[in-house]
C-alpha cells in the first residue's frame, strides 16, 4: 500500500463499485476482547454456523447478514488476533483467508475491522497490516458506551482521514450504531488510502504508528474501569477470592446434579411417552423393534444429558462473558501448575464433568500446544454425566441404604469416592505426561484480564444453541449409529424366522468370545456384552443389561435389574466393574473429537490404549484384592 | 532514585517486574525472552519504554496482574522475572 506520508488531504482516488448483489463475502477480524463476536452475533443472529478450517484446529464461524432491500452478505468471522504475522495457527489462517490463499473459503471482498475503542492505541496496531492488504475496510470502534461512560473521546473524522478508510463508532452490546455497518456492507466501497503505514512486522514501530494515529485523531483514553478494579479487590483477595471461587464451583456442581433433575425427568418422561405412542401405533414388527428399542432408546439416552450439558455451558457462558473466567483461571493457576498444567485448563476440565466432548473443544483457548494436549488427554478421566447412572445402579445394587455417623449416606460416600478417584488419576496422569513426553516450559503464561461486563441474553442464547448443536451432532449421531448397530447385532442371526435368544445372537457370540479375557475380572458374558456396547456410550450398558435380563424399562433405579446384578456379580467384581468404568475410554464421540483436535490418530489411540490398560489393571486388582474382604 | 532497601546497608534495586509490589510503577527496559515468546508480550503492550503498574496478584502471589498500555495483563512470576525495568524508572509507590 502507499507510503505517501507527506500527502496531506489526498482524496481516495480508487473507488471500487460493487453492484449490490455482488458483494458476497466479508471478513470480520479484530483483536481478542474487542467484542467482535458480539458484533458478529448482532449482524447475523441465528443465521450462523460453525465449522472447522480443514487442516487446522481453528474454528470458522460464518453467517449471513441481512441488509436493507433484501440483500444479504456472507460474513466470515476470523479468529481474534493482534497481528497478521504468521506466528500462530490463528494468525496464519486469518492471513490466508484474507489473501485468498485458502481454497475452502472465498477471498473476502471487504473487511470489518473491530477494535475496542477503550483500548484504541494498542488495538490500532492491527489496522496497519489490515489496511496494507488494500481491501475496502470499515474500521469499527466498538464499546462506544464504555468509552463514553468513562470519559474517553476521539475525533472519528480525523481518524478516518488518517487511515483513509471509513470509521464507525458503535456499541455492539447496546445495539448502537450498527446501521453504519450495514450501510457500509450495502454500499459502494472505496479502497483504503492511509496516510502512512509502519513497517509491518516490527511491533514497536507499529505501536508507535498507532499512537501517532491516535494523537492525530485527538484520542483521549478513558479513565480506568473503576468497577473492575473494585470487584477485583474482592475476587482476587487472598481470602474472599478463593471463597468466591469455591462458591462458584460448588454452584456449578449443584446445578448439574441436583437442580437439573426435574429437567432430566421431564426429558425421560417425554421419551417414554413418545416411545409408548410409537409402540402402540406401529404394528408389532422388526421395524417397530428397531425404532423403539434401537433408535428411540439410543436417541433418548443422549438427549437425556442435554439439560446437564446446557446448564453447565450456561454457567460457563455467564462466567466467560462477565469476565470472571479470567480471574478464575488466575486463582486456579497455582494449583494447576503443581500438576504441570495451567489456569486455562481449569474450565475445560470442569466442563468435562458434564461431557468430555464439548470440554475438549473448549481447550482451544490454551495457546501452549503441550498444555492443551495434556488437558485433552486427561479430560475423559473426569467423571462425566454418563458414568453417573452406571455408578448409581451398581452402588444401589451392592451397598445398603445406610447412614454413616448418622448423616452421611454410605452410597453418597461411595459416589464421592469414585469421583475423587477419577480426579486423582487425571492429576497423576497430567504430572507424568508433563514431566516426560509433553514437557514444556517455553510459552509464558500470559492472560488478558478483560473489564467486567454484564453478559447479554443474546450472546448467551446463541452460545447455548451453538453448544447444543455440537453436543447433539457429535455425541448424538455417533451414539445413535452405534446403538442401531448393536440392536442389529442383538437381533441377528434369525433362525427359522425367529429372532435369536440374546445368548445366540451376534452380540451374544461376541460377549462369549471375550469372556475368557474378562473372567479374571469376575465378569461373565452378559456383562461382557454390556461392556462392549458401553464403548459406544457408557450408559448404554444399562439398556443392554436390561435387554439381556429381559426387562422392559430398565434404568439405574430398577430393582429387578439390581437383583439380577447381585446374582451375577460378587461384591468384588462389582467394585471391579466400577473401576473399569472409571478408567476406561468408553465413548466413540470422545475419540472422534480428540482425533480432530489433535489433528491425527496418534494421540487418541495412545489415550485409548492407556485408559484401557488402566481400566483392566485396576479392575483386576480390585477383583482379586477384594475377594478376601 | 528511589531505593527499595530495607536491610540496613545493602541496596536492593528492583531489576524486573517480579520485584514490584502492588501499586509500584516502573518503565520496561527489555524483555529477556526468546523472540517468539517476547512477541506475545509486546503485542499486549509490554514494549521497551512502556510504563507498567503492578496490580493485584492471585491469592498466593502468583500470577500477578500488571496494568500496561490501557489493559490489565496477568503474568507468572517466572515470566515477570524476565521483564527488566529501568532502575531509575522506579517512579513511585501508590499509597
Amino acid at each position: 500500500m502507499s507510503e505517501c506520508a507527506d500527502c496531506a488531504g489526498c482524496r481516495p482516488a480508487a473507488v471500487a463499485i460493487f453492484p449490490s448483489a455482488a458483494v458476497k463475502a466479508v471478513a470480520v477480524i479484530g483483536p481478542p476482547n474487542s467484542g467482535k463476536t458480539t458484533l458478529f452475533n448482532r449482524l447475523t443472529g441465528l443465521r450462523q454456523k460453525v465449522a472447522n478450517f480443514p487442516g487446522v484446529t481453528v474454528e470458522q464461524h460464518t453467517g449471513v447478514a441481512e441488509l436493507a432491500g433484501g440483500q444479504s452478505v456472507e460474513l466470515i468471522d476470523l479468529p481474534g488476533v493482534y497481528s497478521l504475522s504468521p506466528h500462530s495457527e490463528d494468525e496464519q489462517v486469518a492471513y490466508d483467508v484474507l489473501t485468498g490463499r485458502r481454497e475452502d473459503t472465498p477471498k473476502p471482498e471487504a473487511i470489518l475491522l473491530v477494535l475496542d475503542s477503550t483500548n484504541l492505541r494498542r488495538h490500532l496496531m492491527l489496522a496497519a497490516p489490515i489496511l496494507a492488504l488494500g481491501l475496502p475496510t470499515l474500521i469499527i470502534l466498538n464499546m462506544a458506551d464504555d468509552l463514553r461512560n468513562r470519559g474517553g473521546t476521539l475525533d472519528t473524522k480525523a481518524l478516518s482521514r488518517e487511515l483513509g478508510a471509513p470509521v464507525a463508532l458503535v456499541s455492539a452490546r447496546q445495539d448502537e450504531g450498527i446501521e453504519q455497518v450495514r450501510d457500509f456492507l450495502a454500499g459502494a466501497m472505496a479502497l483504503p488510502t492511509p496516510r502512512s503505514l509502519p513497517v509491518l512486522h516490527d511491533i514497536p514501530k507499529c505501536r508507535e504508528w498507532a499512537g501517532e494515529v491516535g494523537s492525530q485523531a485527538d484520542y483521549r483514553a478513558p479513565i480506568a474501569p473503576k468497577w473492575t478494579r473494585r470487584l477485583d479487590r474482592v475476587m482476587l483477595h487472598p481470602v474472599a477470592g478463593p471463597l468466591v471461587f469455591a462458591f462458584v464451583v460448588i454452584l456449578v456442581f449443584q446445578s448439574i446434579f441436583s437442580y437439573v433433575t426435574p429437567l432430566m425427568d421431564g426429558v425421560k418422561w417425554l421419551f417414554e411417552v413418545s416411545g409408548n405412542w410409537i409402540a402402540t401405533t406401529l404394528p408389532p414388527s422388526l421395524v417397530r423393534s428397531l425404532v423403539v428399542d434401537g433408535v428411540w432408546r439410543g436417541v433418548g439416552s443422549v438427549i437425556v444429558f442435554l439439560p446437564q450439558v446446557l446448564l453447565l455451558f450456561l454457567f460457563i457462558g455467564i462466567l466467560e462473558d462477565s469476565g470472571y473466567l479470567a480471574r478464575a483461571a488466575l486463582i486456579a493457576d497455582r494449583t494447576m501448575a503443581r500438576f504441570g498444567l495451567q489456569g486455562k485448563s481449569f474450565i475445560p476440565l470442569l466442563s468435562a464433568y458434564a461431557c468430555a466432548v464439548p470440554a475438549i473443544l473448549s481447550t482451544r483457548t490454551i495457546e501452549n500446544k503441550r498444555d492443551r494436549t495434556a488437558t485433552i488427554l486427561i479430560a475423559p478421566f473426569m467423571t462425566c454425566a454418563a458414568r453417573f447412572p452406571v455408578y448409581t445402579l451398581i452402588i444401589a445394587a451392592f451397598l445398603p441404604n445406610r447412614q454413616l455417623l448418622g448423616f452421611l449416606s454410605v452410597r453418597t460416600v461411595a459416589m464421592i469416592g469414585l469421583y475423587a478417584l477419577g480426579f486423582v488419576v487425571a492429576v497423576l496422569t497430567a504430572r507424568i505426561l508433563k514431566s516426560s513426553i509433553l514437557k514444556s516450559g517455553r510459552t509464558p503464561f500470559v492472560l488478558e484480564m478483560p473489564a467486567y461486563r454484564w453478559p447479554t441474553v443474546q450472546s448467551l442464547g446463541l452460545r447455548l444453541l451453538d453448544r447444543s448443536k455440537v453436543f447433539l451432532r457429535r455425541a448424538g449421531t455417533v451414539i445413535l449409529l452405534v446403538t442401531v448397530l448393536l440392536w442389529t447385532a442383538a437381533h441377528v442371526p434369525y433362525t427359522h424366522g425367529h429372532p435369536p435368544a440374546i445368548r445366540d445372537s451376534l452380540a451374544g457370540t461376541l460377549g462369549r468370545s471375550i469372556e475368557p479375557v474378562i473372567k479374571p475380572l469376575g465378569f461373565d458374558w452378559k456383562i461382557g456384552i454390556g461392556i462392549i456396547t458401553s464403548f459406544a456410550a457408557r450408559e448404554t450398558i444399562i439398556a443392554t443389561l436390561g435387554a439381556i435380563y429381559g426387562m422392559d424399562h430398565p434404568d439405574s433405579t430398577s430393582m429387578d435389574l439390581q437383583s439380577a446384578l447381585r446374582h451375577d456379580l460378587t461384591p468384588a467384581s462389582a467394585v471391579a466393574l466400577l473401576i473399569f468404568f472409571a478408567f476406561a475410554m468408553q465413548c466413540v464421540s470422545t475419540v472422534a473429537v480428540v482425533r480432530r483436535e489433535t489433528g491425527g490418530w496418534k494421540w487418541p489411540l495412545a489415550q485409548f490404549a492407556y485408559m484401557s490398560a488402566l481400566a483392566y489393571g485396576g479392575a483386576f486388582l480390585a477383583a482379586h484384592l477384594l475377594r478376601y474382604v | 532514585m528511589q531505593l527499595s532497601g530495607n536491610k540496613g546497608g545493602a541496596e536492593i534495586l528492583p531489576a524486573s517486574l517480579m520485584d514490584l509490589r502492588r501499586g509500584d510503577e516502573a518503565v520496561l527496559s527489555e524483555i529477556d525472552l526468546p523472540v517468539e515468546d517476547a512477541r506475545r508480550l509486546m503485542e499486549l503492550g509490554f514494549l521497551p519504554g512502556a510504563r507498567v503498574v503492578a496490580g493485584q496478584s492471585a491469592p498466593g502471589g502468583d500470577p500477578r496482574v500488571f496494568q500496561v498500555d490501557g489493559s490489565e495483563i496477568a503474568v507468572r512470576r517466572e515470566t515477570a522475572r524476565r521483564l527488566k525495568i529501568h532502575h531509575e524508572g522506579r517512579l513511585s509507590r501508590k499509597a
